[in-house]
């Protein structure tokens, strides 16, 4: 979904870019408080494992295709405003070094996939968390319903945009039909892919799982005894 | 599983993923691009101004194989935004002060303040 030069006019772009430096710098704040010694290497890695999972494009039919764009995974793995920073790091690098995505269009791009992205995906993860029994099990089920949701959300935010200052005069419900309808399928991969991630760090590791985080302090602690001559082996 | 192993293991799969997976993605255009295509908005396209980098496309300039040239590509992005993304975060994290330790997660998590 990376946007570039040339779609939307000068206005929107700045006004995006505007938008983007704002929430760059929100979550430069934010992230202070997701962020200490042991998950601070958990968002270096999710960032570049985002940047890996989105050069596999899919299929999804008809000479199309799709790739992930990992704002809900990435809110959950390390945090919304964490997220956002993964992303945005993605995103430069993609444009800069890559020539993916453009360079006056960044902002427009860090508004929809990171922002819009990673912003829904935690909103709706948030909210799908409270409605489930807390239980770290669902965790992963729960990160693969908003990141279902992340990519149609963003799709309809570029139409949004592209309404106001698309280059080109292209009708409004075709384009809204049509972008919702391929990001609709692409965003079941995103479903999945989210899903299956989230659930491998939360089988070996769901203290790192920021989205975990409210389930497993609702776990009750159990008093274990533990044999004098296998003390050893805990650390 | 240690933090170290696991991060470890994330940093191969990622690498595994962007060096040689990435070979065998669609190159169909994506969900975007497509509908610019059929909607007729992709000719106001312009030229990337970042055309001419070592590693536009997702190819190494200068390497003539196709499949090191983007497997190349993609071990490059991948360290970079590793080193990147990963320096911003132990940057700007809390540090651990001597007043107060808690090592166990904190209550003070922004959830949905977003």
């Amino acid at each position: 979904m990376h946007v570039p030069d040339g779609f939307l006019d000068a206005g929107t772009s700045v006004a995006t870019g505007a938008v983007a430096v704002v929430g760059v710098g929100l979550a430069l704040r934010g992230a202070r408080r997701e962020l200490d010694d042991r998950t601070a290497p958990m968002a270096g890695l999710t960032a570049a494992f985002v940047f890996a999972a989105q050069m596999l494009n899919f299929p999804v039919g008809a000479g199309t295709s799709g790739h992930l764009l990992g704002g809900a995974l990435a809110a959950v793995l390390v945090g919304p405003w964490t997220g956002l920073l993964c992303l945005s790091v993605v995103l430069l690098v993609q444009s800069l070094l890559f020539a993916d995505g453009g360079v006056t269009a960044l902002g427009t791009n860090i508004t929809l996939m990171g922002i819009v992205g990673v912003g829904v995906g935690w909103l709706v993860f948030s909210l799908v968390q409270r409605l489930l029994p807390k239980r770290v099990g669902l965790v992963p089920v729960t990160a693969a319903v908003a990141a279902l949701v992340t990519v149609p959300t963003a799709a309809l935010a570029f139409v949004g945009l592209y309404a106001v200052g698309g280059q080109a005069p292209v009708p409004l419900g075709a384009l809204t039909a049509t972008m919702l309808g391929w990001h609709a399928v692409i965003g079941i991969g995103e479903a999945v892919i989210t899903g299956l991630v989230v659930a491998s760090v939360v089988a070996v590791r769901p203290d790192l799982v920021h989205g975990a985080r409210r389930v497993m302090a609702a776990r009750p602690l159990e008093v274990r005894t533990v044999p004098a001559q296998s003390r050893e082996v805990s650390s | 599983m240690r933090t170290r192993t696991l991060l470890l293991v994330g940093l191969l799969v990622a690498l595994v993923l962007a060096g040689v997976v990435s070979l065998y993605a669609s190159s169909e255009p994506d969900g975007l691009n497509r509908v610019a295509g059929d909607q007729g908005f992709s000719r106001t396209e312009t030229d990337h101004r970042a055309a001419d980098g070592p590693f536009a496309g997702y190819t190494t300039r200068g390497v003539d194989d196709g499949r090191l040239s983007g497997g190349l590509a993609g071990i490059v992005g991948t360290v970079v935004v590793l080193a990147l993304a990963g320096g911003l975060a132990w940057g700007v994290r809390r540090r651990a002060s001597g007043e107060s330790r808690d090592d166990s997660s904190d209550e003070r998590t922004p959830a949905g303040k977003a």
